[in-house]
């Protein structure tokens, strides 16, 4: 298993956001985190990114326990998340916010920057190579001198997507990357979501939109209350009668 | 076209010193040089890692005091007292960028106004080290030492204009190779969403707390030079007033850009004095004032993306 998470627990003063949550993600998958508004699924993504520590419990990934870790060691080790609120760097260009989300694959420091001009070109001349495949690969290779805060809506979630593949995961966590967006943009995102699998990337979904989390996940799992109340193939899931009584039968489509 | 004006814009600061005969005048044009140098500091935290340091004027004071005390009082050369003037408010900068760890904002604010404070007090008080209000008088001026050659000391206003001249050049080239760099994007990256940052591997501490060394080595090198053109350091170096002037000259120079905070310093500078000159001094505030304002009015951004803007439409 790639990321293990044990018996997470996370309270917030009375309010308990987790209460002993386990699960495993798979390599190679595509895996859905789903469940009713305030269920948890966020909070989940905080603590195994290290944006929450939990209360209780333990994060592994590949066997190595990351729990507590700063945000930053955990992206560098391969665990890269994008957000539910739209996060950019809104004041730079696309190719500028791919650049910097390709930070892990640069090495050059202070010394170099102000010593090694000659390093610090071939570093760039490199990252600008891998920036332009990230963009043409999420379709946003003719808006690269855009500026970020200046693309529509659908074309901004993209810009996280590919900021986010720039960082270069082995483990993606998508926090509702097609909430908001209109039918044709969520069909282009389920596509891009197949292909970073196909490049050996494991996705962890968090999404509303039932068909998009039925389509192309391997596997679900449910939350509801902070608790996780199903795990399994999506059609075993669907049938469930728990998981139709707390989500799919009240306003599963309530959430655009 | 642009070629052309660089070079005659690089002529006119070169030759200067020959044809600004008034004495006054030189002295206003070498205080432009060293505030641009600490302008481009401020800058480094201000306009690209995000981060306002309202105590900026204490690493330009404890460069000024470091390079003071030690050509005075142990009678070292000054440049080695200039590189104490790079160190010490380097370590300065180190440690308040590690305490400012979680603290961001209207906390780092105050973080940096706290320390200024503390600094500015340490040297009114402390007798026996810094005179106390009464300063420290007879800095030695700067020596350039040849090999076979007497030492020249550089007490000509020319020649303090060319080294600080120097000094602009150097920390302008500085920010630049920063700034174009992964270093330089992950500064930015800071300002523009750190949470962001942190989520694509970019590390908050070490990056903050390295723009906090660079930001306060440089100003505390232009406190450096300030001590040895003036000849004479005391408490006032750590006056608000400083810290404010820096400020209005890299946010109406344009923060964020490379010549902002150069365009900012000289012209925050000269303009003054200029207005000193034509009018009487009620008037010379007033107006500075409502140029201030007009110049943030009309380019709220800064001076040089301003005019950027208005040269290039896109």
């Amino acid at each position: 298993m790639t990321l293990e998470a044990r018996d997470l627990t996370v309270r917030f003063g009375g309010v308990a956001a987790l209460t002993g949550v386990s699960f495993a993600v798979a390599p190679g998958t595509v895996t859905s985190l789903i469940g009713p508004n305030g269920a948890g699924k966020t909070t989940a993504f905080n603590v195994i990114t290290g944006f929450q520590r939990p209360t209780q419990g333990t994060v592994h990934h590949d066997g190595l326990a990351i729990t507590g870790w700063r945000p930053h060691r955990i992206a560098a080790r391969g665990l890269v998340r994008t957000f539910q609120k739209t996060s950019l760097f809104p004041g730079l260009t696309v190719r500028e916010n791919v650049l910097t989300g390709l930070h892990l694959r640069g090495r050059v420091g202070v010394t170099a920057a102000l010593l090694a001009r000659g390093r610090v070109r071939d570093e760039e001349r490199q990252l600008g190579v891998e920036a332009d495949r990230v963009m043409d690969f999420v379709g946003l290779g003719t808006r690269r001198g855009e500026a970020a805060a200046a693309l529509s809506y659908g074309e901004q979630r993209l810009l996280e997507l590919a900021v986010g593949l720039a960082a270069g995961p082995r483990l993606l966590l998508l926090d509702e990357p097609a909430s908001g967006m209109t039918a044709s943009e969520k069909m282009a995102v389920a596509a891009l979501i197949g292909r970073i699998r196909e490049h050996g990337i494991t996705v962890f979904l968090v999404e509303h939109d039932m068909r998009l989390v039925m389509g192309i996940s391997d596997r679900v799992l449910v939350l509801n209350y902070g608790r996780l109340i199903a795990d399994g193939d999506p059609a075993t899931v669907q049938r469930d009668p728990e998981v139709i009584r707390a989500y799919l039968g009240a306003g599963a489509h309530a959430h655009p | 076209m642009r070629r052309l004006a660089l070079g005659i814009g690089l002529v006119i600061v070169l030759t200067a010193p020959a044809w600004v005969w008034n004495p006054y005048h030189l002295h206003t044009l070498i205080m432009a040089g060293i505030f641009a140098v600490l302008a481009l500091s401020l800058n480094l935290l201000l306009g690209y890692t995000g981060q306002l340091s309202l105590g900026h004027a204490a690493f330009f004071g404890i460069g000024a005091y470091a390079t003071a005390l030690l050509s005075v009082k142990l009678e070292w050369s000054p440049w080695l007292g200039l590189l104490a003037a790079i160190v010490l408010p380097g370590v300065a900068g180190y440690v308040i960028g590690r305490l400012a760890l979680k603290l961001r904002g209207a906390y780092f604010v105050l973080l940096t106004i706290s320390f200024a404070g503390c600094v500015s007090l340490v040297s009114v008080n402390w007798m026996d080290l810094t005179n106390g209000p009464l300063g420290i008088p007879g800095v030695p001026p700067v020596e350039i030492a040849l090999p076979g050659l007497a030492a020249w000391s550089l007490r000509t206003k020319s020649a303090y204009y060319y080294l600080v001249l120097a000094a602009v050049i150097l920390a302008y080239l500085l920010c630049l190779a920063l700034i174009r760099s992964r270093v330089g994007r992950a500064l930015v990256a800071l300002r523009e969403n750190e949470t962001l940052a942190a989520s694509v591997g970019i590390d908050a501490t070490h990056y903050l707390v390295l723009a906090a060394v660079a930001s306060a080595a440089m100003a505390g090198f232009a406190g450096g030079l300030y001590a040895h053109y003036t000849r004479f350091v005391s408490p006032e170096v750590f006056l608000f007033t400083y810290t404010v002037t820096m400020v209005i000259m890299v946010v109406a120079g344009g923060k964020g850009t490379l010549a902002g905070p150069v365009v900012g310093a000289v012209l925050f500078t000269v303009l003054p004095e200029a207005l000193r000159e034509l009018t009487s001094y009620q008037w010379q505030m007033l107006l500075y004032g409502v140029l201030l304002i007009a110049v943030l009015f009309f380019m709220p951004e800064g001076i040089v993306p301003g005019l950027r803007r208005r040269w290039r439409p896109s």
